[in-house]
């Protein structure tokens, strides 16, 4: 086995944290449990409170309250040096005065790991990261992606309880970032450490997580599955911030959801009272062509704008109310066929099970 | 076939491109352009640097008699006084220099970590100094360390001490009133140098399980080495020629190379010695420049690199 941490990994308990800078409150009563071995992405907006969560799980940073339990062990008041987590950093923080050897050998040293077992573990985390060789590199020889991986060789070499990650992919370009996502994630499959990963970048935090907790003010306003968190999202802040999203009013009355005069079919429960706003994602819309069958709503709509992309197209259309909301499909020759042109009325269909309301803050 | 074959097959020879000849008289034209700019500069350079160390080398080689000898130079090894001077002249250097750094690195570390508007609050009080003619500011020194002086009386009436303590007008006095003039061409190279060090590598060190005192060692302590290295040769370059703080606080006991300069030409009249204080003082100073660049510059640009 290459490096164990899988029987190291413990679970963290989180609870009752709050920190104030001043008057200001950064979080407030945020409690959250991460499971043994579990990939855990805080996704919010800046300013959510997500760095500052990281750095207090850290020990960077004093929390005003709160616990921080790992495998049961209370850490909150424990010094950054001792409890054993390791971090990749935004910036990587990788040593300039140091190779990458000795880079990913410090943490080695501080516990005094002997020279021939240092040296063993050392390659085999540059092996982990594919970097077999470059050991005897100055940091500054190295590129954006290469950085990257010493720092994570680094932060895993030590075989840390837990690894947290600030935004570690936020300076690479595009298709790195992509490449890198896909390896950071078969990395955590293989090792199976705890994991808590910091994103503002949606897609990242679907594509790479176990579980996504989106934060916003300080407060988490859903944590879910990417699955569940795209399909079903809890408050109009998750829908808007996770994935593409049109928002039309709905009401509640008489024990069922109107729209328009027309009530909704849907799967979910209906809420009792009180505003409501439908979420529609773009690719959940179709159009529809005469009578609507089955468990079918019909919104009526003029075509706006059609955008073609490619692989698939946009339209943006304009409900009887002004409402706009969008529409995309791929581009196969069926639906090319019968592309809308502005101006045209059309009808949209969303399947019952694809409606989701959530309450109009 | 395309346009830029057909146009070198035209020409018959490969550097028939298109206008080199006129984007290469273009290019000749503007580095002329640029030079014209940079002339007056050169001049300057030329007239207030190269022609008067020339002309103090050219001095150097004529004796009392005016005949040319190298009996100027050959007085470094002959006269014990001149031995004499240039020990204490780099005995002074050393420890003034080793008092900054003494003082400066915990000051510019502090500064370093001090929120941003303490730290430029506290900057003031170490460039404040520098608005203060040296002068002034040697016999304040003299005032504040002689026999009579404020620290002796006040160590006297307190009973600490019985006689007083001979603080000026020898070698300690010199390195007292020199270390104070110095501490600032230490404290702001270092300061800048401190200031550009990443916080999240001391955070890393610590996420890694350094302590506090393990990072500040292995990572800080490195880190500001190119700054602590021009903080030192900046200091110790200006010390060897330094003058009025020695002159007054020295009591003429401590004797340093600029003020046997000064001895030579107006108490001596004697140009060609002094001409020659002045050129060995020089290459002295260039040597020690190199070597301080070869010890540290390899490190320290090795580090700057990366920043």
């Amino acid at each position: 086995m290459l490096l164990s941490l899988a029987q190291s990994a413990l679970p963290i308990g989180i609870s009752g944290i709050e920190k104030r800078f001043g008057a200001v409150s950064i979080l407030s009563d945020l409690s959250l449990d991460v499971a043994a071995g579990e990939f855990l992405t805080l996704l919010g907006p800046s300013g959510s409170g997500k760095t500052t969560l990281l750095m207090i799980l850290a020990g960077f940073v004093r929390a005003n309250a709160g616990s921080i339990k790992v495998g049961g062990e209370e850490i909150i008041t424990m010094p950054p040096h001792k409890r054993n987590i390791g971090m990749v950093f935004q910036n990587y923080a990788l040593f300039p005065h140091m190779n990458v050897f000795h880079n990913i050998a410090f943490p080695l040293k501080q516990r005094r790991v002997s020279t021939a077992e240092t040296a063993e573990r050392v390659e085999r985390a540059l092996d982990l990261v594919q970097l077999k060789g470059l050991g005897e590199r100055r940091v500054d020889q190295l590129s954006g992606g290469q950085r990257q991986r010493v720092a994570l060789a680094r932060a895993i070499v030590f075989e840390p309880r837990i690894v947290l990650m600030d935004e570690p992919l936020s300076a690479l370009d595009k298709s790195l970032r992509e490449h890198m996502q896909i390896e950071l994630r078969n990395l955590h499959r293989r090792l199976g450490m705890t994991t808590v990963y910091v994103t503002h970048d949606q897609r990242e935090a679907i594509t790479m997580s176990d579980r996504v907790a989106v934060m916003n003010a300080g407060r988490i306003e859903q944590i879910d599955q990417p699955e569940i968190l795209y399909a079903r999202p809890k408050t109009k802040f998750v829908a808007g911030f996770i994935g593409e999203s049109s928002f039309i009013p709905v009401e509640c009355r008489n024990g069922g959801v109107w729209h328009e005069g027309n009530k909704l079919r849907m799967k979910d429960p209906m809420p009792s009272s009180g505003r409501h706003l439908m979420v529609v994602r773009p690719e959940k819309l179709r159009l529809i062509a005469g009578e609507q069958t089955g468990e079918i709503n019909a919104l009526p709509a003029t075509v706006g704008d059609v955008i073609y992309q490619g692989d698939s197209f946009v339209c943006y259309a304009t409900l009887k109310d002004g409402r706009q909301v969008i529409l995309r499909d791929y581009c196969r020759s069926d639906v090319l066929a019968r592309l809308p042109a502005p101006g045209e009325p059309i009808t949209l269909g969303i399947d019952a099970q694809d409606v989701v309301l959530v309450a109009d803050q | 076939m395309s346009t830029a074959s057909v146009s070198l097959d035209h020409a018959g020879r490969p550097n028939g491109a298109l206008n080199t000849d006129a984007l290469r008289a273009d290019a000749r034209r503007e580095s002329r352009g640029l030079f014209a700019l940079l002339s007056p500069g050169l001049l300057l350079v030329f007239a207030v640097i190269i022609v008067p160390i020339g002309w103090l080398f050219w001095l150097s080689l004529f004796d009392e008699s005016g005949q040319l000898s190298a009996a100027n130079y050959a007085r470094f090894f002959e006269q014990a006084s001149y031995i004499k001077t240039f020990v204490t002249t780099f005995k002074v250097a050393f420890v003034v220099t080793g008092a900054c750094v003494l003082f400066g690195y915990p000051l510019a570390y502090m500064l370093s970590q001090l929120p941003r508007r303490a730290a430029g609050v506290c900057l003031i009080f170490v460039i404040l100094p520098f608005w203060t003619s040296v002068l002034v500011r040697t016999y304040a020194w003299l005032v504040i360390l002689q026999r009579k002086g404020l620290v002796n009386t006040w160590l006297m009436d307190l009973g600490v001490i019985g006689q007083p303590l001979p603080l000026a007008n020898n070698f300690a006095g010199v390195v007292i009133g020199m270390t104070h003039i110095m501490l600032p061409f230490l404290v702001l190279p270092l300061y800048a140098s401190m200031k550009t060090i990443d916080v999240d590598c001391l955070r890393a060190g610590m996420n890694l399980g350094a302590s506090p005192a393990a990072t500040f060692r292995q990572v800080f302590f490195p880190l500001s080495l190119p700054g602590l290295a021009s903080g030192v040769v900046i200091v110790f370059v200006l010390c060897l020629g330094f003058f009025v703080t020695p002159a007054l606080m020295g009591g003429g006991k401590v004797i340093m190379w600029a003020m046997r300069m000064e001895q030579t030409t107006s108490l001596y009249s004697n140009w060609g010695a002094g001409a020659a204080l002045g050129v060995v003082l020089l290459a002295v100073t260039l040597a020690l420049l190199g070597l301080f660049h070869w010890l540290l510059g390899t490190r320290a640009t090795g580090v700057w690199s990366e920043r």
